[in-house]
Formats: structure tokens, sequence, C-alpha cells
């Protein structure tokens, strides 16, 4: 039982560890942060920050009480869930279904599959799709964008874009600028592309991320539904419009590259990327939700142990047959 | 001991148990023939009841694929059920909705559907509560525009379920068409602008061949999209 | 003594729910409500019982290769009668049950326990077999429907205890299922092991 073979000391430690690198992601989504506390005001503060702290308190009750092991808040894990949670939120929604959302998000999808690392699927997109499987007409009814509002429930409605192009066809929309700056409807974090490409650019930056989620996703989106807007653009909307609209760049860059639910090696990554932006064209435009990331990126998350499994990395000094 | 597995046994033994089963089936079918037909056609009745109120008689008629149950009270016509279906969000939408003589709306009850729990679902009763815009009941689908606020119309459609809204009024729409086009024919040329006064609406008026009716359907969709 | 046995072997030690796991599909698929569970429950003790006795009693004269297929035929033709019945008297249930009524001629549980058992014993405690099971699969079903209602509606058997839109509504459909079942398991797994 040595297959464990540990070359003798010393040991270069290149300072990485779960909580830099957890931080490292808390610090890319501040811009778009502020962005959502912007536009969405009180609401979007409320809610992110009932999320955040529910899912440090499951955690730790879960882990105290129920698994009775040490508790790891310290890695802040949870922090990031729930930061993640909130930003896949509409800010005009009650605390109470925050806290199950979190509740969920923390026991269901990560402690009862064992914990950081076992997790299966993605805990703050479980978290979301339970909410809006369970919930569906507070969480499909988005609050209008307004400059620093203190209004929180009861915040005035608007449509999304997606939603919009299901109900009106694509005429309806606001401005590619206003998408891309996040003028729009939307959960609390995924308006502002402007801002989401910002914290991507410094988590590629920093090596917290590898570039072939994000770009394979957005890649795909782009010519999936390219090749819809050639084909017929009187029906299928504009390919910045869906690179733009939805979860798609807030999945892309935070959620699906997630690592213990995404594949390891970089071929597994873009097979994994290119699957989630296909499956989430074909929601969006011919299934019956309007956006279809969130459903797309757990998708995916069910095959990574498979894509794994077929797409290794090469052992260092293995040669090709 | 057990019987030996050879072919007599086999076919014996399998054709004697299938005998039996067979046998006991059919008398049980007897027994329970009538009750079943009975459940089905007094579930049929109680919708009818339901959406059209007290009747002695009634009248069946199909029109193009929408059937109407008219009701009599003393031979007078009081009102028909008519039974129309629009496709919604998950699949049909079929409903019951019963005018009275006027065509004023007196109740419906959604006989089919397989629209998202939650949402589309809530149409069983979203439609006759009083809130808002929402009841269509006592409404006359001739005067009003029974749609969705977002396409215009007087009715506000289920939060978060516009689609199923739609197919849900647009089925009312239809069973209004058939009901004015089967009902008003032999009066007036336009029935649905101005609603019938309760004297001319005659039993006479009913016996109209289909033909006429058909036309005076597509008139009246016409109306309705006008 | 034995034939407490055999009734209580079925209900805990037994459980064809919660450890044999089996009958998934109307586990999954009639358990949305306390009521519809329940009425599953039952029906299916009824087709067990009646199986489990005729199939007890005509062992011996069945031929051990063709036994399937007359077990089947005993089996269907009580859910036949069952399906008939149930349309003419209680239509309601009927309707919401639906297709499943038929599916107890697959149901794991029926013919599983045939074979186990009433092939094995004699006519009486394979009657208790069936009581014990059938009481066993309608209690699991009795409690997964109350726990889905409950979270799903706010209700059980019908009875409001919170307010309905406080229902997470997930839980009434297919996935709400699966996950109740997966904790009903990890308690009883526990609680069985304590």
């Amino acid at each position: 039982m040595n297959k464990l073979i540990v070359a003798p000391a010393p040991h270069v430690h290149s300072g990485d560890s779960v909580r830099k690198n957890m931080l490292n992601v808390i610090i890319a989504l501040i811009p778009a942060y502020l962005v959502s506390l912007y536009f969405f005001g009180l609401g979007a503060f409320i809610v992110s920050a009932t999320a955040v702290v529910s899912c440090v308190v499951f955690e730790y009750l879960i882990q105290r009480f129920i698994c009775k092991q040490k508790t790891s808040i310290g890695d802040l894990s949870a922090v990031l869930t729930g930061m993640l949670l909130g930003f896949n939120l509409p800010s005009n929604l009650p605390v109470w279904m925050v806290v199950v959302g979190a509740l969920v998000a923390i026991g269901v999808a990560k402690m009862s599959f064992g914990g950081l690392g076992n997790n299966l699927f993605n805990p703050a997109l479980v978290g979301r799709v339970f909410l809006l499987i369970s919930f569906p007409a507070p969480m499909t009814t988005w609050p209008k964008p307004t400059p620093l509002t203190m209004s929180y429930l009861d915040a005035q409605t608007a449509a999304t874009p997606l939603t919009l192009m299901k109900e009106k066809g694509v005429e309806a929309l606001p401005t590619l600028w206003e998408m891309f700056i996040g003028h729009m409807g939307g959960s609390l974090g995924e308006v502002s592309a402007l801002a989401l490409l910002i914290g991507g650019i410094y988590l590629i930056a920093t090596k917290t991320i590898s570039w072939h989620i994000p770009v394979s996703i957005l890649l795909t989106v782009f010519v999936f539904s390219g090749i819809l807007w050639l084909a017929n653009g009187e029906v299928y909307a504009n390919p910045m419009i869906h690179l733009l609209s939805g979860g798609l760049m807030l999945g892309a860059i935070f959620m699906a590259t997630d690592y213990v639910t995404s594949p390891m090696s970089p071929l597994g990554q873009i097979v994994y990327g290119i699957g989630i932006g296909i499956i989430t064209i074909v929601i969006r435009v011919f299934g019956s939700y309007p956006e279809g990331m969130s459903f797309a990126i757990l998708i995916m998350n069910a095959a990574t142990p498979l894509i794994n499994m077929y797409i290794h990395p090469k052992r260092f000094g293995e040669n090709k047959k | 001991m057990k019987l030996e597995s050879n072919f007599k046994n086999m076919v014996l033994v399998l054709t004697i148990i299938s005998l039996i089963a067979a046998g006991v089936l059919g008398s049980v079918y007897q027994v329970t023939e009538e009750p079943i037909a009975k459940a089905k056609a007094e579930k049929q009745q109680n919708a009818i009841k339901q959406v059209l109120g007290n009747f002695d008689r009634l009248e069946e008629e199909v029109l193009e694929g929408i059937t109407l149950y008219k009701g009599y009270v003393a031979d007078e016509f009081v009102g028909a059920a008519v039974e129309a279906s629009e496709n919604g969000f998950g699949g049909e939408v079929k409903i019951m909705v019963g005018f009275d003589k006027e065509g004023n709306i007196l109740d419906y009850a959604v006989l089919q559907q397989a629209e998202t729990p939650g949402l589309g679902t809530k149409m069983v009763d979203w439609f006759k509560t009083d809130k808002g815009n929402q009841n269509i009941k006592g409404k006359n689908p001739g005067e009003k525009q029974l749609s969705v606020s977002k396409d215009g119309g007087d009715i506000d459609a289920i939060t978060a379920a516009t689609i199923s809204s739609r197919a849900f009024l647009g089925a009312v729409n239809k069973a209004y068409a058939a009901f004015s086009g089967g009902d008003v024919n032999a009066v007036s040329g336009a029935p649905n602008v101005h609603h019938q006064s309760a004297e001319s609406a005659s039993c006479d008026s009913l016996q109209s061949t289909v033909a006429d009716s058909l036309s005076v359907i597509t008139d009246s969709i016409n109306v309705i999209n006008d | 003594m034995k034939s407490l046995n055999v009734i209580i072997n079925g209900l805990v030690k037994e459980n064809p729910t919660f450890v044999l796991l089996l009958g998934m599909c109307p586990t999954l698929g009639t358990t949305s409500s306390a009521i519809n569970g329940m009425s599953m429950g039952l029906a299916t003790t009824f087709v067990l019982i009646c199986s489990n006795v005729v199939i007890s009693l005509i062992k011996n004269l069945v031929p051990d290769k063709v036994r399937i297929p007359c077990y089947v035929v005993v089996i269907a033709a009580f859910v036949s009668v069952l399906q008939m019945c149930m349309e003419a008297y209680v239509p309601a249930i009927y309707e919401t049950l639906g297709l499943f009524i038929p599916l107890i001629v697959v149901n794991c549980i029926v013919l599983g326990r045939a074979e186990a058992f009433a092939a094995k014993n004699n006519a009486w405690y394979s009657a208790l077999d069936g009581v014990g099971i059938g009481l066993g699969f309608t209690f699991a079903l009795t409690l997964l429907g109350a726990i889905r209602e409950l979270l799903g509606t706010g209700k059980v058997f019908s009875m409001t205890i919170f307010a309905e839109s406080y229902g997470a509504l997930i839980f009434v459909l297919a996935p709400g299922a699966f996950i109740a079942l997966g904790y009903l398991i990890a308690i009883v797994n526990r609680l069985r092991k304590a």
C-alpha cells in the first residue's frame, strides 16, 4: 500500500491553499457586487448578506452537531458558496427563501456528500435550482434596476431580456450597451457582463482558474447561437444578446469553474465547457425555461466524473503509445 | 409433491389458470360496468352543473370539434356549457365554460391541463378570484376583450404564467365563439357586438342547421379578432 | 408466535421500501400527497395478500418451469379486478393513481414475495406475509407522502399546517421525491443501526 511516494525534502511550497483561492474568487466577485449594489440597492445587500451568513452558520451547525467533526468554515468556501448563491437570486426575494436556499446548498448539496471536495454538484447552483423549482413565481420576478434604491420586497419588477425574448420576440430587448454594463432586470450578480469580465480577468491573471472553461463556454454559445441567428435572424436572437444576458457570464466565469465539480485536464475542461454552452442554448431557444445556464452547469457537473475517466491528464514522464 | 414439468402438465396448468382468471375478470367486469359508466357520466354532469347552474334538460351539439351542452329549464333556454381547448405551456388545456343566455360567463371548470404546478395550474381558480382584473365571471367576451393585459386585453395574467393564461383565455374565447354562433345566428348577423336581449333568444333559433352556425362562427371569430 | 414474527418482519426488518428498496417506481410516482401514498399502499396490500394466498395454494399444482407465467397471470387478474372496482367505486382516487394501478402487476414486491415466500410457505403464513409487507409498504408510502405534502403544500392529509405559499413546490414534483426518499432511507438506516 505504498502508492504515494513522496520525494525527500526540501520541498518548495507554492503558497497555494484552499483559503487563498477562495479569497481570490471572492475578490474577483467584488466589481459585480458593487454594480448590483448600485442597481438594486438595499435588496441586493440584504439578500447577499443573508445568503453568506446562513451558509456559514449552517456549515458550522452541521459539522458541529450532525457530523461531529472539526469545523471548516475558516477555509472561506462556505462564504463563497453564500456569495454565489446570493448572486443567483433576484434581489427582492424574501429572507426566509434565501435561508432555505442556503440550507439546501450547504446541507443537501455539500455536507450530505461529505463536505468540500466530495460534492458532485455546485452547491450554490443546487440551492438556486431548488428555489427556482420550489418558488417559481418569486424566483422569476426580478426587480427593475433603479440606482441606489432603498426598496426591498416592494421593488418594482421588470422582465429579464431572456424572458422578454421568450414571450415577445427579439425586438423587445434593451440595447447591447445597457446589457453590457448591467442596466437590466436579472438576478443580483448576473446583470453586469463588464464587472464579471473584470473579475474573470483577475482570476485568470492570478492563475486561480484557467481560461479553458470560461472561454470554451462563451465561444460555444457565440458560435451555436450565431449559427441559429444566421439561419433565421428574425426568430433567433443575435449571439451578442445571448452572451450578455442571463447568468451566462456569471456561470461561465464563477460557477462552472468550481474546482470540485469541473474536470481536471485542460482537454476535459474544454469538452465540459462546450457541453455547457450547447445545453444552455438548447434550453434557452427550444426549452420552456427562459434561462438554462444553471441547469446546463448541473448536467455537466454530473458528467464530470465520466469526462475525468476518459480524458485524464498525462502523467509526467509518460510516453505516448 | 410438485407436478412434473412435462409438456402436457405445463400446457394444462397454464390453460386452466388463464381460464379461471378470465372467468373471474369477466364476472367482475359485468358487475362494475354499470357503476363505471355512471361515475363517468356523473363527472361530466357535475362539471356542467357547476358551470351552468340548474337545468332540467340538456341538448348536445358539436361545432367544429367544440361541444356545447345547452341547458333548458321548463323548455326555456337558460345558457350553455361549452367544452373548448387550447394548447398551453405543457400540453392541451381543456376547459368547460358556462354562459348564460346573454353570453355572460357564469363559471368555468378546468377539465384537463398539464401546466407547471404552482404556476399555470393556478388557472383552476385564478380567473374566478375577485382581485384586480383577474375575474372573468360575469363578463361577456363579446363586450370585454378577454385576453391578458400584456396583449392589450382586460384580464390580469397569472403571475409568471403568461403562456398558460393566454391558452386559458384563448379557450374561453373559442367557447364563446361556438356559443354565440350556435345561439344567436337566426336573429342577428353580428352577434358579438351587442349581446342579445332575453326575448330574442328563443328556442327556434337553436334548431338552425350546422352550416348556418359555422358561417356565424367565422363571423364571430372575425369580430373577436377585430 | 411465528405468525407475529412474519408480520413484524415485513413491517420493520424487511420493510420493502426502506430496507429492500423494492417497488421504487410507485414509491416515487404516487407519493405526492399522503392520501395518494396510502391509497397506493393499500391497493398493493390487497393484491399482495390475495396473490400470496392463491399462489401458496396452487404452488404444488404448478410445474416449476412455468411458475413465473402462472404467478404473473394470478397477479394480473387480481390487479385488473382491483382496477375495475376502483374505477367503479372510488373514481377520484382511481384518477389520481391512474397508470400506477395496472403497474402493480410488475411491482417487484408482489412477484418477489410470491417467489420468495408464498411458494415456500402455507397459505396462512403467506397471507400474514402479505399483510406485513403490504402494511410496511403502505406505512412507508404514507410517511413519504405526508412529508412531501407537508413540505410542498403545507398540508397533511389535506389539513393545513402552514400557509401554502411557504411550501416548496419541488417536493410535490419528481426531484423532491428523490430527495425526501433519500433522507428517509438515511434516517431509517441510522435508527436501525442504533
